[in-house]
């Protein structure tokens, strides 16, 4: 409606919603040294990140997104606040940190749409897979879930990836909550979470 | 950036006609509650009958008295599986519930309230365009056939709210009579958009809502055909025959009663108009952008309406693209729903998730012009473009595996 009110999300949301920044463009030739997808089409949002990477430093940096307008806005902001970064930085992003740039977003917008740190860290870990160097930024930014068994998110979302998607399966894969299972709750969000990303 | 304001979500609700508002705003001095003996009681009265009639002249009920003024459409349809509990909860009597899967998430509730109440309920599954399978109805109507037993009410939406599709009423009905149930409708969206008469339908239930034909919001009424049982939902005094208890909205009930009769006496012309309309949307959209998918049923369908998926662009950032540029629509993505599910109704017409979250919803009213249509379009082609550009998902492909 009228500029007088204020629009859904933020106006820097807004401004990488309508101007969004490092887009990839088929016709500009870009070439990158790394790329990583994720997300699922059947929740509505997916994306693609590329890197150019020299000397483990993030030179530059183009993306594509399927998805809203929080979704659009955040991955471009990542794609800016990456670029000259070092990698290993760069892996431990986390969607809070993307959120709060954006001068914040609602609470069920954060996981649902700001999958680009997830893009970014799968664009990494290949780049690192293809030089021998597979999993060495693994567990940097992780946080411990489980602290009688000190399983992490980083954990529980690799047994997603693996193919968990209840809490049997995933007790299955880490043993996560055998002891005390004060973790649960947590646990359950997260595998939630992570099965909206990577389930498919 | 235009100042340009074009309001395409009728569906939604509508605006106060102009009739109505001032004759509200006349009325508001008659405060007096029309359950009153006295004579300002009787004035006030004498109002909320007078609306009864128009509202049951505009679905051809020949007694006003089988109107029952409710707080909306939501009221209406929940008082209806209130008094199927109350029917069917004890040991012995008829309990199957026969609805369908794209009912507005009042009745899909209310429905699985039953369900979780024990009682056997089906949700009917549509085709491609958004209608269901009288053959399948009949099978689920039909005890030797269909497990549940005898079908004690068959709820079936006149008109769908996000596609537009219209169901056949008069096969629905007849099915339902011969199996000896109850049958319902909800005619929010039909009422005022196309011809809706309870006698040539057939139906024991119909709901109305008053703000979806330009009348005030938080009134509505539910028609109960006379011999019917209705249980109150609201228990209390003794307005509305016992059914439905609650002091009278004197000034909501009026404006309905105006409307209704405004919203009769124009159908004909606005039908015709608004058809016409969703046909230029239609073929402008059709011709501006590639890869699209009109959602609905091509013929039976309200004229109003028009439902696109657009793959390759997410429902949400249309809309909000769109808002922009001040034009105002609804859309079937699972970012506006507040779940994590695209729409129900997309989905149970088989699209798949990919032309469900980039659907748009369009709903024309009194106030679209061609000028408005023509301005929609011209906007729409650039959005779509943009957003597919920067996708990860080809639109070509998501149109594929959607006719797979």
């Amino acid at each position: 409606m009228s500029d007088t009110f204020q629009w859904l999300y933020s106006p820097i949301v807004k401004e990488h919603f309508t101007n969004p920044k490092n887009v990839f463009d088929p016709d500009e030739g870009f070439e990158g040294d790394a790329e990583g997808v994720v997300g699922n089409i059947k929740c509505g949002d997916q994306m693609m990140f590329m890197l150019k990477i020299k000397d483990d430093l993030i030179t530059d940096v183009r993306w594509k997104t399927y998805g809203c307008a929080s979704a659009i806005a955040s991955t471009s902001m990542l794609s800016e606040v990456i670029k000259g970064m070092p990698i290993r930085q760069a892996y431990s992003i986390k969607p809070s940190d993307i959120a709060s740039r954006l001068g914040g977003l609602p609470e069920n917008k954060i996981h649902c749409s700001v999958l680009g740190d997830k893009a970014l860290r799968a664009a990494i870990d290949g780049y690192l897979d293809e030089r021998g160097r597979s999993g060495e930024f693994k567990g940097e930014d992780a946080v411990v879930v489980c602290n009688c068994l000190n399983i992490t998110d980083k954990d529980i979302e690799q047994a997603v990836k693996d193919g968990a998607r209840n809490w049997e399966q995933l007790q299955a894969a880490t043993k996560i909550g055998t002891v005390c299972g004060s973790c649960k709750p947590r646990a359950e969000e997260l595998l939630h979470e992570y099965a909206h990303i990577f389930g498919n | 950036m235009d100042n340009r304001f074009v309001y395409m979500d009728y569906n939604a609700t509508t605006p106060l006609r102009d009739e109505v508002k001032a004759r509200m705003i006349e009325d508001f001095d008659i405060f007096a509650n029309a359950s009153s003996m006295h004579e300002a009681g009787r004035r006030a009265r004498d109002r909320v009958e007078k609306a009864r009639a128009q509202v049951a002249a505009l679905i051809g009920a020949a007694d006003p008295r089988s109107i029952l003024f409710t707080s909306g459409g939501s009221e209406s349809n929940n008082t209806v599986f209130n008094t199927m509990y109350d029917l069917g909860r004890g040991p012995g009597g008829r309990r199957k519930i026969v609805t369908t899967a794209i009912e507005h998430p009042c009745v899909m509730n209310a429905a699985r309230r039953l369900s979780d109440e024990g009682f056997p309920v089906v949700f009917l599954g549509v085709d491609g365009r958004g209608r269901i399978d009288l053959n399948e109805l009949e099978s689920e109507l039909d005890p030797a056939r269909s497990t549940g037993g005898p079908a004690l009410l068959v709820s079936v939406m006149a008109a769908n709210n996000e596609i537009g599709t219209v169901q056949d009423m008069k096969a629905v009905s007849a099915l339902a009579k011969a199996a000896g149930a109850y049958f319902h409708t909800d005619a929010v969206q039909a009422a005022g958009k196309m011809a809706v008469d309870v006698s040539s339908w057939g139906v024991d239930y119909l709901t109305l809502s008053c703000h979806k034909i330009y009348g005030p919001k938080g009134v509505g009424a539910l028609y109960v055909r006379k011999g019917v049982p209705a249980e109150p939902l609201i228990r209390g005094g003794h307005q509305e025959l016992g059914i439905r208890a609650g002091t009278y909205n004197n000034q909501g009930i009026l404006g309905f009663g105006l409307a209704a009769e405004l919203a009769a006496r124009d159908l004909d012309s606005f039908a015709e108009r608004l058809r016409s309309l969703r046909e230029r949307l239609k073929e402008g959209i059709s011709a501006s952008v590639p890869d699209i998918r009109i959602n609905g049923h091509p013929t039976e369908v309200l004229p109003n309406t028009l439902n696109v998926s657009f793959p390759g662009a997410e429902g949400e950032a249309i809309l909000l693209s769109l808002d922009l540029e001040g034009i105002e629509v609804s859309t079937g993505s699972a970012c506006a729903s507040g779940s994590l599910e695209p729409s129900h109704v997309l989905m149970a017409t088989g699209v798949g998730p990919e032309m469900a979250h980039g659907s748009i919803r369009f709903s024309m009213g009194r106030g679209s012009r061609e000028e408005d249509v023509d301005y929609v379009v011209e906007k729409l082609a650039p959005i779509i473009k943009r957003l597919r550009r920067m996708s990860t998902i080809a639109p070509a492909v998501a149109a594929q595996a959607c006719r797979d």
